[in-house]
């Protein structure tokens, strides 16, 4: 176990070097800098542009810069945003919580929902039920966040006024953010009606970032349980008379996770991803926007640390589930 | 009993509601477009930070609230000296700066203040020069560092700015955000905690509103100063709820989420308009959009073809298409909200025929070749270059001129254009400080050639009308010599003007004595919630 552990750690390091130097190069190809963008139609002379790039650090060949950016990694240090001049650690760290609680919450939906639809297809397979999962599943998935989003706004917060339309909580609410989980510090509150107006904050924006996480879970359950519930164990349980329910919620849909785990393992990306379009949408504070934003100014060592903690947190949650499987499936292991 | 008791019981409920709609009804929600790069006015060029820290801070002159005229602020009155080099300020008495958690101010706004304000963007050995990065590029870019020679404190309410050259709209430039006023005592306090960068962040001004709160991306909060040296605001507490797709701040104020939300979609206004809850206000925006011909490169150092091309273009089917009603036609280089605007002057007329002769009489009869660059980002003078350009491009083939459509990211876009690869381009220019000077001198001037010329277009009859006009104090003069400059240019033709954008900014019906401001700024100090 221990060796098969080193191997897999072993293989992170070749990732994040190149997640490191694929993002450096990258935003090195965006023409344009951030000195010409913050001048506009003013325009800049050459010799201030040059003064300007040195005093940022933007003047030195390309491998120099990459060699000092990446020893600061080494050192935990990301850096310092080119626009507001504050440590990209600390921004990041100040805003993740939002994103964190927002992802947490649409993973939550997308498994409630995503699992029960994908059994109930798979145990009701070609009738109507079935085909009205995958349908909606396939309709999902393929809906543009965006559209969606304006879409869910305009008929629960604007036409019906049950939701609100964007931010974390109501703007009248003075929330001194503690923990950066708005749930938790809305119950620190003495305000009325703090935590319910946080709560119904998350409802619309958890509903489209899980929706595209719910229809893959949906149509992986489901192909995931029609092939168990043809398992001989399965036909076994069958024949003992156990009550059908039974048979589908212990024997079979308890195997039938297995893949679904790796599969929610996977969707990590996908939410974080996703949360740079609907922190967008709902004026959502946090590092997706942020980093949406630091694209357009850019800000180069913000995307840079942005994109370098976000892919080691893909890598770590990737690693955990390989982890995990090798635990449950000992077979993993010895696979080279 | 019991009756009697419900009863008392229902009048205090309903007393304890009122008072609660009450104290909502003194907060105005912002639906603002991003977040504040800092609260250091002096060191960003950003409009959504200026709205950010226009709350906080006053500065020695003001612009009066919804024109382009200046007013006293922090400086009670000023004097200019007969050569036009020596501006002396007197300062406002009595005027408090903001109490903070870490800092409790123990005197006035004095000179003291104006100093750090002035001698951190200007002298590079000041303590604070280089704090935060130290990039002034406001003060740099309006030549303010060549302007200024020297700043003398004359006693505790006299400051005198000693300048190079004599220059007219100095007063308008001290009205600016760069030109904002931070506490001296705030820095120097900062900078003893060894925390200067502090004072950029956590702001501490004499304007109408505190800063209490900011969450980043999430939300600003300001409660009203109760000190203020003009009254304390209507409103109790400025909220800017940060939204930066226009379509949910949109939905946020049909929601009763928001009170007022800048930068409408145009395709929403019609709705908006049609809305019963919503007051659509609006002004023009002190902005000009045009086409710029690039008179170093033939054909269009001819001022016959350059004429030509003017009377090629459509321009009401440009405002059709592209502005959907939020533009309006333009003719000068000057936006019509500003002094001086020259009404008299008259447009090149939509008439292809009188166009294809002057090209014949330039030589061109069967027409040419060229190139129209198309930005590629939305700008408030123009809202999309690229179905611009398409129109232009049809209006041209009619008179035999082929044009392709170019464009480039927008850093490499203005690069370029500055060098003048083009041979014309679209570009725009929102105004600063409200002064003719600030257009016709930064994008007409001889001096702004190889950068914001982007007609690289020098014309010494025309330069040496606004360089006159830049050393004369007399506004009745000034006004004379930009109106003659302004004929000049019209029978020259370096630019195609385009349009004037119509500002936008739809509130709620409970909002009152809000303003749009022809700079395109956001000011809430006026704001009363009925």
């Amino acid at each position: 176990m221990i060796r098969f552990l080193f191997r897999r750690i072993a293989m992170i390091i070749p990732a994040f070097i190149g997640v490191t130097l694929l993002t450096f190069a990258l935003i090195h190809l965006i023409p344009g800098d951030p000195v010409e963008l913050m001048a506009g139609e003013r325009g800049i002379d050459p010799v201030r542009h040059a003064r300007l790039m040195a005093q940022l650090g933007l003047d030195k060949p390309l491998p120099i810069q990459y060699l000092n950016y990446i020893t600061g990694v080494m050192r935990g240090d990301l850096g310092k945003s080119l626009v507001t001049k504050q440590p990209v650690l600390k921004e990041f760290l100040t805003l993740f919580p939002a994103t964190l609680e927002l992802s947490l919450f649409a993973l939550t939906f997308a498994i409630t929902v995503g699992l029960p639809m994908g059994v109930l297809a798979g145990v009701k397979r070609g009738t109507f039920l079935d085909h009205s999962v995958m349908g909606l599943s396939l309709t999902g998935y393929s809906m543009p966040i965006f559209w969606w989003g304006l879409q869910l706004i305009l008929f629960f917060s604007v036409y019906l006024g049950w939701t609100p339309v964007s931010g974390r909580i109501s703007a009248l609410f003075w929330i001194e953010p503690d923990t950066g989980f708005m749930l938790i510090d809305a119950l620190r509150s003495e305000e009325k009606g703090t935590w319910i107006s946080a709560l119904r904050h998350l409802i619309l924006p958890s509903l489209v970032l899980g929706t595209i996480p719910l229809a893959v879970i949906a149509r992986m359950t489901r192909s995931s349980m029609l092939e168990v519930l043809q398992e001989d164990y399965v036909r076994t349980a069958r024949a003992k008379g156990l009550a059908p329910w039974r048979v589908i919620m212990i024997h079979a849909l308890r195997n039938a996770t297995i893949p679904v785990i790796t599969v929610i393992g996977l969707q990590t990306g996908v939410l974080l991803a996703g949360a740079i379009l609907t922190e967008s949408i709902f004026a959502w504070p946090g590092i997706g926007k942020w980093i949406l934003e630091s694209i357009h100014r850019r800000d180069y060592p913000a995307i840079q640390g942005g994109v370098l903690i976000i892919s080691s947190l893909i890598i770590l949650v990737n690693l955990g589930v390989d982890v995990l499987y090798g635990i449950v499936n000992p077979r993993i292991r010895h696979t080279r | 009993m019991s009756y009697r008791k419900g009863l008392v019981a229902l009048c205090a409920a309903l007393l304890f509601l009122s008072f609660g709609t009450s104290a909502y009804a003194a907060t105005c929600v912002y639906c603002s477009e991003g977040s504040p790069e800092g609260f250091n006015p002096s060191l960003y060029t950003s409009g959504t930070t200026f709205d950010a820290c226009r709350a906080v801070y006053d500065r020695l002159v003001l612009f009066e609230y919804g024109t382009t005229d200046t007013i006293p602020g922090l400086a009670e009155s000023w004097n200019v000296s007969s050569d036009g080099k020596t501006y002396t300020f007197n300062l406002r008495k009595g005027v408090k700066f903001h109490t903070k958690k870490d800092f409790k101010p123990t005197r006035d706004f004095n000179a003291d203040d104006v100093l750090y304000s002035f001698n951190r963007q200007f002298d590079p050995n000041h303590p604070y020069h280089k704090v935060s990065g130290g990039s002034y590029e406001y003060f740099t870019s309006m030549s303010m560092d060549k302007l200024i020679k020297s700043i003398e404190k004359k006693g505790d309410y006299t400051v005198v700015f000693n300048l190079n050259r004599p220059e007219a709209p100095f007063v308008a430039n001290m009205a600016m955000e760069f030109a904002s006023i931070l506490s001296g005592e705030y820095a120097d306090a900062m900078m003893a905690k060894g925390t200067p960068e502090k004072v950029d962040l956590d702001p501490v001004g004499t304007g109408p509103f505190v800063l209490v709160q900011y969450q980043k991306d999430a939300v600003i909060r300001y409660k009203a100063n109760p000190d203020y040296w003009r009254g304390k605001a209507k409103i109790d507490q400025l909220v800017f709820s940060i939204t930066p797709d226009a379509s949910v701040r949109y939905a946020k104020l049909k929601a009763g989420e928001c009170h007022l939300m800048p930068y409408p979609y145009p395709a929403d206004l019609a709705m908006m308009e049609k809305d019963a809850n919503i007051n659509l206000m609006q002004q023009e925006g002190l902005n000009v959009g045009y086409l710029a011909f690039n008179t170093a490169k033939k054909p269009y150092d001819n001022v016959k073809v350059r004429q030509a091309l003017n009377m090629a273009i459509n321009k009401q089917a440009i405002i059709d298409a592209v502005f959907q009603g939020a533009g309006k036609i333009a003719k000068n280089p000057l936006p019509p909200t500003i002094w001086s605007y020259n009404d008299k002057v008259e447009d090149y007329p939509y008439d292809p025929a009188a166009a294809k002769k002057l090209l014949a009489e330039a030589g061109l009869a069967g027409g040419f070749e060229t190139d129209i660059w198309a930005m590629p980002v939305q700008r408030p003078y123009n809202p999309n270059a690229r179905r611009m350009a398409e129109v232009i491009q049809a209006d041209w083939a009619k008179v035999g001129v082929k044009a392709k459509i170019v464009t480039y990211e927008w850093g490499e876009y203005l690069r370029r254009s500055m060098s003048g690869e083009h041979e014309t381009v679209l570009l725009g220019w929102t105004g600063d400080n409200g002064d003719p000077d600030n257009f016709l001198a930064v994008l007409l001037g001889c001096d702004a050639v190889g950068s914001s010329n982007r007609a690289q277009w020098c014309y010494k009859p025309f330069d040496d009308l606004i360089q006159k006009a830049k050393i004369t104090t007399d506004v009745t003069e000034r006004t004379r010599l930009y109106e003659e400059a302004q004929v000049v240019f019209k029978e020259q033709a370096p630019w195609v003007t385009t349009a004037h954008s119509i500002v936008f900014i739809p509130a709620a019906k409970n909002v009152s004595g809000y303003k749009v401001d022809p700079f395109g700024n956001h000011e809430f100090y006026h704001v009363e919630m009925k």
